[in-house]
């Protein structure tokens, strides 16, 4: 999508006058509708939308053997796979890199024993452990992906089972699982602290969050706080244009404030889910 | 300062519904037997099979004497000539300009159909050219006027008129083509102290009141140092987000729904207009007050 200059002077003084196009204030967001356990066949799943910007989510969980330099910790992989539907720029290989760097920021804000506890998913130590696989579908962009992207992944993890493993029997070279067969007998992933990421985008001299397609166009550069609990787990920077150190230290403290409002929201949505709903697009 | 971030969950979505129930129109879906076929003739959106008159998409049926059409809900913008649209530049060629007006294909606007400054009936040459992309150049907006339309269902524009041309600050919106009422002006000064333009492609644009528009040359100047005050810029988030109620409950767009809703929309705060209860609530106000103008 393309503007021509006028639209953009019209984003640019509304974010200096505090109003923007919508009507929102710098610091809004846009509200946010959730779903999760959508798809059947997956561990745990979600879906997220964000004005015009829909996010799928599904966890699917295996057993694996643990890297040698970790051997009490288990594994989580996130790929994303940008769908042609969502806008035409993505057919063939054209969300490409979009989905490498999205997939990227998710595994380093995820890395952090803080953020996500990864020896929890350790089976037998260094030989058997769980590999979540996290599969992130772009249906439709409208802006400020990388925010939903994270909480939609956050959801799904907080939806995810994990089967309880009842006893190991190690024989030989043989590792013998005894899996509960009891249906619901299951265990829940600790995401209490799994980061949450904020877009600052910086638009003229001020700092702005949960941008639209628009104001991403108009925007100088902007940065992706990852803010796990009360800490910050990773910080990037997304798109062209640099930033001066001092607005480097605004926007990452605007994004930490933010970060953890959004947290508290996305934790009070989750506490609304009842235990045995049945909704959902795909169902 | 701090505000409430919203996360509401799926089944607490609200139906966005405000359909009088009396005066739903039956709606074919595809595949939908719509009658059997013997003297009748198929039109745009219906196909023969075993005898049957079928619809191929879903939409509501229409008919003129024998001949049997089905107009989808839900398409890209179809042209007619005569219709107002607002289109983005995507290209600029040799003595034409190609643009994105929401229909299947990109629409175009000749170089010797529009209004160049330095008077109207003025020869195009050479340095008119070289001189297209000062004029339009790729991202810019403009309304225009569907001039004819090609075979293929392309569209050719033209901007000879004062009131069409290159569009300054302001706000696009896209809605659905067939929410865009056909009246006989296309171009509103609203009461309330904004402008919208409604093109019927369903690219709405909304601008601040425009003074006088006869000293613009062809309209091809945007004044990019001018501010807009706060409270034209409320005006114009409030008429969005009025206009992206109705559009969200299937109403019909034009300037007295716009109206109305943006009267009842004056209860909520700008910004509390973007969440679904608020927006339905508004487009269900509209309704009645359109049911009461109408009975």
């Amino acid at each position: 999508m393309a503007l021509c200059e006028a639209e953009k002077t019209f984003v640019l003084h509304g974010v200096e006058e505090n109003f923007r196009i919508d009507g929102r204030e710098r610091e809004d967001y846009r509200p946010m509708e959730l779903e999760t356990s959508i798809v059947s066949h997956a561990f745990g799943s979600a879906r997220l939308r964000l004005a015009n910007t829909d996010v799928l989510v599904a966890v699917k969980i295996e057993v694996d053997i643990p890297f040698p330099e970790k051997p009490n910790e288990g594994k989580i992989e996130f790929f994303v796979d940008c769908s042609a539907n969502a806008t035409p720029d993505f057919e063939g290989r054209g969300g490409e890199d979009l989905a490498i760097e999205l997939s990227n920021s998710l595994s380093t804000a995820y890395q952090s024993s803080r953020a996500f506890d990864l020896s929890k998913l350790c089976i037998l130590k260094g030989r058997k452990c769980w590999k979540i696989y996290v599969d992130i579908l772009l249906l439709e962009c409208g802006g400020n992906l990388f925010d939903a992207v994270s909480l939609a992944v956050k959801a799904a993890l907080w939806n995810a089972q994990l089967p309880l493993v009842k006893s190991v029997h190690v024989d030989g070279n043989n590792i013998e699982m005894d899996v509960s067969e009891e249906l619901y007998d299951c265990q829940k992933l600790d995401i209490k602290n799994a980061p949450v990421m904020v877009t600052v985008c910086k638009i003229g001299d001020y700092c702005i969050v949960d941008p639209n397609q628009a104001e991403e166009k108009c925007s100088v550069g902007s940065i992706v706080v990852a803010v796990s609990g009360d800490r910050l787990s990773t910080v990037l920077q997304t798109g062209a244009g640099s930033l001066h150190p001092t607005t480097l230290v605004e926007s990452m403290k605007l994004g930490h404030t933010v970060g953890q409002r959004l947290n508290q929201a996305l934790w009070e949505a989750l506490q609304q889910i009842p235990e045995d709903q049945d909704v959902g697009f795909l169902k | 300062m701090s505000k409430k971030i919203h996360i509401r969950l799926a089944n607490h979505r609200v139906n966005s519904s405000v359909a009088v129930y009396s005066r739903v129109p039956k709606i074919f879906t595809p595949g939908e037997i719509i009658t059997p076929q013997n003297e009748f003739m198929r039109g745009h959106g219906t196909y023969e099979e075993d005898g049957n008159l079928k619809s191929s998409v879903a939409g509501v049926r229409e008919q003129v004497n024998n001949l049997i059409s089905i107009r989808p809900l839900k398409s890209r913008y179809n042209g007619e000539v005569g219709d107002v649209v607002v289109g983005r530049i995507t290209e600029v060629q040799q003595k034409r300009w190609k643009i994105d007006t929401n229909s299947r294909l990109d629409s175009v606007l000749l170089l010797s159909s529009v209004n160049l400054p330095g008077g109207e009936l003025r020869r195009r040459s050479v340095e008119d050219e070289h001189m297209m992309r000062q004029y339009l150049q790729e991202g810019d907006l403009i309304s225009a006027e569907v001039q004819s339309v090609y075979s293929d269902g392309s569209l050719s524009l033209h901007t000879r008129s004062l009131k069409y041309g290159k569009l300054g600050q302001g706000v696009l919106l896209k809605v659905f083509p067939s929410l865009v009422k056909r009246s006989k002006t296309h171009f509103h000064n609203l009461p309330v102290g904004a402008s919208v333009i409604l093109g019927n492609n369903g690219f709405i644009w909304i601008c601040p009141t425009i003074v006088n528009s006869e000293d613009s040359v062809g309209g091809f100047i945007q004044n990019l140092e001018e501010v807009i005050p706060r409270q034209q810029r409320e005006t114009i988030a409030r008429l969005r987000n009025c206009i992206l109620s109705l559009t969200q409950s299937k109403m019909l767009v034009f300037d007295t729904s716009i109206l109305y809703a943006y009267e009842e929309s004056l209860k909520y705060e700008i910004c509390e207009l973007l969440q679904p209860e608020a927006m339905v609530d508004v487009a269900l106000l509209t309704q009645q007050r359109l049911c009461m103008l109408e009975e």
